[in-house]
């Protein structure tokens, strides 16, 4: 049964990067790549959508915002503007102190001790 | 996809891998068991991969005010993330978290309750 | 010199570092405003950095390479044992947390050495108990249980360079 799940998600993975890469037309590269880790956050999402508990979904949530980072770094190049560097390391800041934030909380104290 | 130069074309190498171990850390978190193994897997892949489209950019675009900005980033991001990583392991295993059926030994948990009792 | 004032220049020193590598603008109001908020940073949150005295040595440096460059060894090797696992279909897992005996004594070199533990094969560091230096440990792949062999298996790696470099 595991092994018949892992080969329908080889299935769909497979199937997404022929799309991505091989299908879609006249995309500039930068995009097909950005789309790959848009791909990645759908993940994330089914994560946080299931998660059996509260912990799951922050552990989630917290990787979403170091992947954006990333996705803020291609977006820099694909459109030669530096500042999106700048918004990747405000994002990541901002991840930080909220994962911080919610772990004192999961934890049941308060926020300034 | 013409005419790159070759820093270029390193720089895209480097940023691919980074995406391939992405996409490997977000498999950890929908296929790993319990919330720590998933934060095993999620945070170093994630973080790594995140660190090489970074690095990638850097070398893409050479000594410029967008490759520093990039340097500065991965610093960042290798610092904090593993601290964020084990603030939410401890808040979970506070909060009484189970941890998967296949766990072997909990020693946490042994010298916990050892001590609540010594009270 | 006083520790605090020396802790507020090095901040200063390194907040305008940053300032002028982020914007790259080498104008006069541009390196005024650097200038400006270094400053504000240097005397409200300055006196945080440096907590104790410590000599400068040559001998540091060197270990700190050393350092970073078995640090990115050691990142990539956890990498690929991260990526087996994940693409394994029957998911070779055996998890557990374990204890692991530490012999350093600073909160920097107790901050870095569960930074990279948690950034090396296989183990997330989840608390630290100072008291008895005694750091626990989740292992996604269990290999001995007895807190001697664990301290060899998952701590040795970095312990003796960083006591190198911090104490």
């Amino acid at each position: 049964m595991r092994v018949f799940r892992w080969f329908i998600g080889l299935l769909i993975i497979g199937g997404f990067f022929f799309i991505n890469f091989f299908v879609l037309p006249d995309i500039p590269f930068n995009y097909k790549l950005i789309n790959v880790l848009l791909f990645c956050s759908l993940f994330i999402l089914i994560r946080v959508v299931k998660g059996p508990s509260v912990a799951d979904r922050i552990v989630a949530i917290d990787i979403l915002g170091i992947l954006i980072i990333g996705i803020c770094a291609i977006l820099a190049i694909a459109l030669d503007r530096s500042y999106f560097i700048d918004i990747g390391i405000a994002w990541g800041l901002q991840s930080f102190i909220g994962a911080m934030a919610l772990a004192k909380f999961l934890e049941g104290r308060s926020l300034d001790a | 996809m013409h005419d790159l130069s070759i820093n270029q074309i390193i720089g895209y190498v480097i940023i691919c891998g980074g995406i391939l171990f992405d996409l490997f850390g977000v498999l950890g978190l929908v296929r790993l068991p319990d919330v720590y193994n998933r934060l095993q897997a999620a945070t170093k892949s994630v973080t790594f991969g995140s660190a090489g489209i970074l690095i990638g950019v850097f070398v893409y675009s050479g000594f410029t005010a967008l490759g520093f900005k990039a340097l500065f980033c991965t610093i960042f991001i290798l610092l904090t993330s593993p601290v964020s990583a084990h603030a939410i392991a401890k808040a979970a295993h506070k909060a009484g978290i189970k941890l998967t059926d296949k766990t072997v030994i909990d020693l946490y948990q042994q010298d916990k309750s050892e001590s609540e009792e010594s009270k | 010199m006083k520790i605090e004032t020396k802790s507020r220049i090095v901040v200063f020193i390194l907040s305008l570092l940053v300032w002028i590598l982020i914007t790259m603008v080498f104008s006069i109001p541009s390196l005024v405003t650097g200038l400006v908020i270094a400053l504000i940073t240097a005397i409200f949150a300055g006196e945080m950095l440096i907590i104790t005295e410590r000599k400068f040595l040559l001998k540091r440096v060197w270990f700190t390479i050393e350092y970073l460059f078995k640090f990115t060894w050691e990142l990539i090797k956890a990498n690929f044992h991260v990526a087996y696992i994940v693409l394994h279909p029957l998911l070779p897992i055996k998890p557990g947390i374990v204890k692991v005996k530490t012999k350093l004594k600073s909160d920097s070199a107790l901050t870095m050495l569960a930074n990279s533990i948690t950034l090396t094969p296989g183990t997330l560091t989840v608390d630290i108990d100072e008291k008895n230096q005694v750091l626990y440990v989740h292992w996604i792949d269990v290999k001995a249980t007895d807190i001697e062999e664990t301290t060899e298996d998952v701590g040795g790696r970095f312990e003796k360079l960083l006591e190198e470099i911090f104490e």
